[in-house]
């Protein structure tokens, strides 16, 4: 830690990563600020999804330093450690309970003691049914909330997921191509969706698609062969020659 | 001609292909253009039957193949190079062209000559093992299989992702005869926009499971077609 890393949510320096001699990320520099909604973009292999598994802890870095809240070096932890810290990752394919309903899902998603005792003697309360009613809000689904959670349209189910993780009230949330597949009204709301999150926590989102990243209207980042290319706002990063060179495969 | 009308493409409830066309030509190059995650191998899938779709149809030469299986699709002689190449990596060279042979009569299983004139280095590497060989050479073997099967279409995916430039060239060179013979639609699936250029005759840029942009070779607006797949 050092005075670099303070007043950030997420803070990646001159992180490395190579599998078998291919560098997926080449001395990748990034800082979040707390409150911050950033996206990233990147063609394929830029290096998105190594950058969240180091992040998340599943893959460690041969080099450089991450830290989260100014303070905790990721690269110290595990995946639970780093879960429990207060990230969360929603991965790219909806992953409910098909066969429970959307309460329920939400309800074992709920972040509270799991230990075998509490578990064991666990008694439905008005205070879990309340943050399940503030979640279902956020992420549209009020009006579904007895529906099988495996009746919902695709985008629904994404974001049932994305109330799961709000469940779990992390600080810091990794979204990984939300919309992917999404109807276009679908898309909007989505954005919608995460700049409300976004209020009170910090949010990164790996997306392909441009207009759904044009609606965030938030920084982008773009990354090529694991390095940052390119940083500012859409408009600024799509004018970017080096940006327009790489989208053109060259 | 391989010809797509309306396709409607879903993963479970997940939308990837939404009401795409397109037509394929013998002895002609129609290239699949667009970002990572657009649907262009969504489309490829489509045409060999991967992937069932949802709605729309497809003919090749005349007749609808919309549902028939892949394995009858390669009969009719639909040959598909995917990307990240699948070659049998424990399989000899040989043996993997050898795997070309599945939808061929008996009489006419044998390696044509085009392929090691095209790919000289598949001759010389004949008894070795697939995953072995560099990538570029595995990217040749792939497109050598799939010559080896007589294909009247040839579908390839992002041959040139990952490959150093003179095996591009090579690549580029293979195409390029191969469309000249006259038999044979290409469809041509690339990220690659300068080496797209060079082959194509026809052009469709892809946004969002859509076909968003899309002219023949002497009707290109180079500008229009960069705006499209650039961000």
């Amino acid at each position: 830690m050092n005075d670099l890393t303070a007043g950030s949510m997420l803070y990646l320096d001159g992180v490395s990563v190579s599998f078998d001699g291919f560098k997926a990320l080449n001395n990748l520099s990034l800082t979040v600020a707390p409150g911050e909604m950033r996206a990233i973009i990147g063609p394929n292999g830029a290096g998105k999804t190594t950058m969240m598994d180091v992040v998340t802890g599943k893959t460690r870095p041969d080099d450089g330093e991450v830290y989260f809240n100014g303070t905790q070096d990721l690269t110290a932890l595990d995946e639970t450690q780093i879960a429990e810290l207060g990230i969360g990752r929603k991965f790219q394919k909806p992953t409910v309970f098909e066969m429970h309903t959307v309460e329920d899902n939400i309800l074992l998603a709920l972040k509270s003691n799991r230990r075998p005792r509490a578990t064991l003697f666990w008694r439905p309360n008005g205070e879990d049914d309340r943050r399940i009613d503030g979640i279902l809000q956020i992420v549209r689904l009020a009006p579904l909330r007895e529906r099988i959670a495996g009746s919902l349209s695709h985008g629904q189910k994404q974001w049932l997921e994305i109330g799961m993780l709000l469940a779990q009230e992390p600080k810091l949330l990794l979204v990984d191509e939300p919309v992917a597949g999404m109807t276009d009204a679908e898309t909007r709301q989505t954005a919608e969706l995460l700049r409300e999150i976004n209020r009170d926590r910090t949010v990164i989102v790996v997306e392909h698609d441009m207009t759904f990243v044009r609606d965030l209207g938030v920084k982008v980042t773009c990354l090529h062969e694991g390095t940052v290319i390119a940083e500012g706002t859409i408009d600024q990063v799509s004018a970017n020659q080096r940006v327009i060179e790489v989208y053109l495969g060259r | 001609m391989l010809e797509v009308k309306t396709i409607d493409l879903h993963y479970g409830a997940a939308q990837a292909l939404r009401s795409v066309s397109l037509a394929a030509e013998p002895g002609k190059v129609t290239c699949v253009l667009g970002r990572n995650g657009v649907g262009k191998t969504s489309l490829l899938r489509a045409l060999v039957g991967q992937h069932p779709v949802s709605r729309g149809s497809i003919t090749f030469d005349g007749r609808d193949i919309t549902a028939l299986k892949p394995s009858e699709r390669a009969r009719r002689g639909i040959a598909y190079v995917p990307q990240g190449r699948e070659i049998f990596p424990l399989l000899t060279v040989e043996e993997n062209l050898k795997t070309g042979f599945a939808p061929l009569k008996r009489e006419d299983r044998s390696i044509p000559d085009d392929v090691f004139a095209l790919f000289p280095v598949l001759n010389s590497m004949l008894g070795r093992r697939g995953g072995d060989l560099s990538g570029g050479q595995q990217q040749q073997l792939a497109i050598g299989r799939a010559l080896v099967m007589r294909p009247r279409a040839l579908l390839l995916d992002e041959p040139t992702e990952g490959i150093q430039p003179s095996i591009i060239k090579d690549i580029g060179r293979a195409i390029a005869y191969l469309r000249n013979l006259g038999q044979i639609a290409t469809v041509l699936v690339e990220q690659y926009l300068d080496f797209a250029l060079e082959l194509g005759d026809h052009f469709a840029v892809m946004d969002r499971g859509a076909i968003v942009y899309s002219c023949a070779r002497d009707t290109i607006d180079e500008a229009a077609l960069k705006r499209a797949m650039a961000i």
